[in-house]
């Protein structure tokens, strides 16, 4: 049992349990910042703390974006906002962290599907991902915030972003240079885009974008 | 001679069981900058007690004056069940961690029919938060247990802390750390810790434990007294078993280790009192599913 | 060759933002795809030499939807250069709510198209699945400031969906890439670059389980960009809120390049045995997407999200017709060629008449075939078109669908696909007739608007959905020889014949 990564894998099924019961929007924004940066760290971790160049810069990259650079500009737009600072769901807190275990059981069964082979690798990988992945689309559609989808967006890319680290050892290039393209751009499109909404809107509640119907 | 020494956990247990009371105070009392109540105040209390004649009110019956002998004795007989350090318990057999769990609820049932008995609406109010909030921390109690069983492959409490050595927190280290917190947010959900309830408030409104015995006196509430403290260094007695699992082969040692685990853990929680505040009831139940996700989550991410 | 596909427009681009005299931009957007479709001409006589070790190469499929895109980005532009004219940077009133707004400036939207047709080229030519990925999320990004044109609220929504489902998407086509990474490689040996050409080689040795997860995640992902249901969500609103040459160049151009996404992924798996799952699977969504466009089409009372589901509808058509397999496959792409035309030229004649009439409603709008002659003739032709009717192309490509579904013994495919086109059939006819027909003054004065000004059968306006009609006619009478050999070619190489 690869103890590393096993305990950055348990590390991001808690956040993510706590993002599923998580009532006020800055504690979610800080939890994402938290799992991004230990996902930034994943790369030196699982090579043992080998300080090679190009592994390092890409650490740095992404905890500077992780950690620093999108919770600062979505606290930002945050408070420019002036709305309420709860989370407001369709689903209900504690009833989402049940279905967050049941979906936890249910990833388990798949990743035991999905059989990897290789030294490095724990068998809690796959299904860490495959539930972090789920629950940052459970965010997105349970959640009514612009601002929380756009963190359940961030979920998901913290997901695949681990699985690319931890598994696809053979091509780093194109995970780096993947996940780097997703996340820098489609976060900076939609912070404009909620900033948008907001001026229109004066709000960025999602349930009531509904102008657009059948 | 085993049957001396394992008769250490029992006695030890009963013995030194109020001091645990004493150690929170005090701790609490450090944080607060106050002297605080002496570290045997609550030997002091119950031997007060002991001398008091009951008063029991007339519209009660045989299971007000019942309620909390039977109490005791479940929990008196609960420490036969707990091994401490490396020794086994007194009586042990496959399967005993439910016994375990179950005399916890018989003990808290007959608290709870006491309460009713007295025909009080704040006792009944009290007795249902009670109610309620066991019934979301016993799962966690149980599947965090059904974690340890799994680890060590054997169901009895004995073996399964025998089991628990230094090498465990090496191999399944994350999965120690997930049952150990689940285990005390039990523990301060069981013994009406904050952050779940405050045991010096004098608001019947916001009581859940201390309003369900309200209405004992004498030696009634000295038995109280003395198997809440008793159920609160069991509870602890799990907690340490399964978090600092110390076996160094003398029995000497792995006893004073665990006991001054035991304190260490009191100061814990009269630190966890003194630096947060009470949470709101309607988050309570959200604190204890989430205690139970940890045990599940301990459960299920153990590698096959 | 394929520099200069991918250069030209890039350039464009570059220029369009720097440049400040609007006409100047408009005749170097029309340049643009003029010189564009001459390259592609160009590579139908010559085939282009591959670059970058083979990421890019200019194969069958490839250079079937690049045609595709080049044909109907150049009818586009024309369109673009009469629309922009009265519509960059102006303040409008809107139709629907009467609420002020502006249009985004000229420069922009010139900008994004040129790069939304850079982008869109090199999906086609690339043969890395991770570059076409990465083509595929430009494209997104891309085309959101078009979406985005009209800024007033609605619009606004339609982007933000657009946004989000569409990135989700992506996110979880690159997932895909990783497993397929993973299916491809041997544990502890040296990777493999997830090229096409190689991995269709090594077909054989293709760790399953692993591929077929990354087909389905694909599927899902680049299904979103595609349309398929229950992924399509964003469509309505996209296509009903955005400029109409825009909502012509996403359904017709970039729907297109998403499936061609999932084909690449289906090549692959077929090298590896494993043709069954997928078609199943395309089927099973294809004919999921034809269903949930009937019931949406039905009482339809908006003209351009009637037409943005029928994009629904034909791209699970597409989907159905590679999941048949065999000689559908061949009617798939014929399809896909059909599909686009049409749905262009539909969508650039409700843009005409959205201009005249000011509203999105089929009820409010009578008489388009006297107010608006060639527009309405356009708008009768496009009806029969998209239905299936002959003697356009796509009585042909969807016959051919049939045919293949019955000789396979699919009957009970076959009644399904028929009954949902009829009824499709029904709902379209309603709206699309009634709203040629009749006299029309009472519905222009409705508005509140004079009669028909001559700017809105303008050359620009009416001359590209001319053209793509006729060659969609043509497709139907009469399939030039150098055609059918390239899309006999696409179909066999992706499985069928």
């Amino acid at each position: 049992m690869n103890n590393t990564a096993d305990i950055v894998m348990i590390f991001l099924v808690l956040t993510n349990l706590i993002l599923l019961g998580s009532s006020r929007l800055i504690a979610c924004i800080r939890t994402v910042a938290v799992q991004g940066i230990v996902l930034g760290l994943l790369p030196l971790l699982l090579n043992g703390w080998s300080l090679e160049l190009h592994l390092v810069i890409f650490s740095a990259a992404i905890i500077t974006l992780k950690g620093i650079v999108f919770p600062w500009m979505l606290t930002g737009t945050l408070r420019d906002l002036k709305t309420q600072r709860e989370v407001e769901p369709f689903i209900g807190y504690g009833i989402s962290i049940v279905l967050g275990t049941v979906i936890l059981m249910i990833c388990m069964w798949l990743g035991s599907r999905l059989p990897l082979s290789g030294p490095a690798t724990s068998p809690l990988i796959v299904p860490v991902v495959f539930f972090t992945i789920m629950s940052g689309l459970f965010l997105i559609v349970s959640r009514k915030k612009a601002l929380t989808q756009v963190l359940g967006y961030l979920v998901l890319e913290n997901g695949i972003y681990a699985f690319g680290v931890a598994l696809v050892d053979q091509q780093p290039m194109l995970v780096e240079l993947g996940i780097l393209l997703d996340v820098f751009v489609a976060v900076f499109v939609m912070g404009i885009a909620i900033f948008h909404i907001n001026r229109e809107f004066d709000h960025i509640d999602t349930d009531k974008l509904s102008g657009l119907r059948s | 001679m085993t049957i001396v020494l394992r008769l250490i956990n029992p006695i030890l247990g009963l013995i030194a069981a109020p001091l645990l009371l004493g150690i929170i105070n005090k701790t609490k009392a450090g944080f607060a900058g106050r002297t605080g109540q002496p570290l045997l105040q609550s030997y002091y209390d119950i031997w007060k007690l002991f001398h008091k004649g009951a008063v029991y009110s007339r519209s009660t019956s045989w299971i007000f004056v019942a309620g909390p002998l039977i109490g005791l004795g479940a929990t008196v007989a609960a420490a036969t069940l707990i091994p401490f350090g490396a020794l086994p318990a007194l009586v042990a057999f496959n399967g005993d961690f439910l016994l375990l769990v179950y005399l916890f609820g018989l003990s808290r049932f007959f608290t709870v029919l006491c309460a009713l008995d007295t025909g009080s609406s704040f006792e009944g109010m009290g007795a249902s938060r009670e109610v309620t909030f066991s019934a979301l921390s016993e799962p966690a109690l149980l599947i965090g247990l059904a974690a340890v069983a799994r680890h060590t492959s054997s169901i009895s409490l004995s073996q399964m802390f025998v089991s628990t050595t230094s090498d465990t927190w090496l191999e399944w280290g994350p999965v120690s750390v997930l049952v150990g917190l689940a285990l005390l947010i039990v523990l301060l959900a069981e013994n009406c810790r904050i952050p779940v309830d405050d045991p010096n408030t004098h608001l019947e409104l916001t009581m859940i434990h201390e309003v369900m015995v309200l209405d004992h006196s004498g030696p009634d509430f000295g038995f109280i007294l003395y198997a809440a403290a008793l159920k609160m260094w069991l509870l602890g007695q799990i907690l340490v078993g399964v978090a600092v699992p110390v076996h160094s082969g003398n029995p000497w040692i792995d006893t004073s280790a665990s006991l001054i685990c035991m304190g260490l853990l009191a100061i814990l929680v009269g630190a966890i009192e003194s630096s947060m505040a009470r949470l709101k009831l309607l988050h309570v139940p959200q604190l204890l599913v989430g205690a139970t996700t940890l045990s599940i989550l301990a459960l299920v991410l153990l590698p096959r | 060759m394929i520099r200069a596909l991918l250069l030209i427009p890039a350039v464009a681009a570059v220029l369009s933002l720097v440049i400040r005299n609007a006409l100047l931009r408009r005749i170097i957007l029309v340049l643009t795809a003029i010189g564009h479709t001459a390259m592609t001409i160009a590579a139908w006589h010559t085939d282009p030499a591959p670059l970058l070790d083979g990421w890019l190469m200019l194969d069958k499929p490839g250079l079937l939807f690049l045609t595709i895109t080049s044909i109907l980005f150049l009818a586009c532009s024309l369109y673009a250069f009469g629309y922009l004219a009265g519509e960059a940077g102006k303040r409008k009133q809107d139709f629907e709510e009467g609420v002020l707004f502006t249009n985004a400036p000229g420069a922009v939207f010139c900008a994004c198209l040129e790069l939304f047709l850079a982008t869109m080229t090199l999906v086609t030519v690339s043969r890395h699945i991770g570059l076409l990925w990465v083509a595929m999320e430009a494209t997104t990004l891309a085309s959101a400031p078009l979406i985005y044109f009209h800024r007033h609220h609605r619009s606004l929504e339609a982007t933000w969906k657009y946004l989000l489902i569409c990135s989700v998407g992506i996110a979880l086509a690159l997932l895909g890439n990783f497993f397929m990474a993973i299916a491809a490689s041997k544990p502890g040996s040296e990777g493999t670059a997830i090229v096409v050409d190689i991995l269709i080689r090594k077909g054989q040795t293709l760790n399953i389980p692993w591929l077929k997860a990354a087909f389905l995640f694909f599927l899902v992902g680049y299904g979103t960009k595609m349309g398929l249901a229950p992924l399509h969500t964003w469509l309505p609103d996209a296509h009903s809120e955005s400029p109409s040459v825009i909502s012509a160049l996403l359904s017709g151009a970039l729907l297109n390049c998403a499936f061609l996404g999932i084909l690449r992924s289906y090549q692959i798996c077929a090298a590896a045995g494993q043709s069954e799952f997928c078609r199943d699977l395309l089927v099973l969504f294809g004919l999921m997407s034809i269903g949930w466009a009937t019931v949406f089409i039905l009482g339809q009372t908006d003209y351009k999200r009637m037409l943005a589901y029928s994009s629904v509808e034909h791209v699970g058509i597409l989907a159905l017709g590679v999941g048949i397999g065999a000689g559908a496959t061949f009617g798939a792409m014929l399809h896909a060629v059909n599909h686009s035309l049409t749905k262009a030229m539909l969508f650039m004649a409700a843009g005409n008449i959205l201009a005249v009439y000011k509203t999105k409603t089929t009820t409010e709008v009578r008489g388009v075939l006297r107010v608006l002659p060639v527009t309405g003739v356009l708008w009768i032709a496009g009806f029969i078109a998209i239905t299936g009717m002959p003697p356009f192309g796509m009585f042909v490509s969807e016959f051919t669908l049939l045919r293949a579904m019955i000789e396979q013994g699919r009957i009970g495919i076959a009644v399904a696909f028929l009954a949902m086109l009829a009824l499709i059939f029904v709902g379209m006819s309603v709206a699309f007739l009634n709203m040629a027909q009749g006299k029309g003054e009472k519905e222009l004065h409705l508005n509140g608007k004079s009669d028909s000004s001559d700017k809105s059968e303008s050359v620009f306006a009416v001359f590209p959905p001319m053209l793509l009609g006729a060659l969609t006619l043509m497709l139907g009478l009469y399939i030039p020889t150098a055609v059918n050999e390239l899309l006999h070619g696409v179909a066999s190489a992706i499985g069928g014949y």
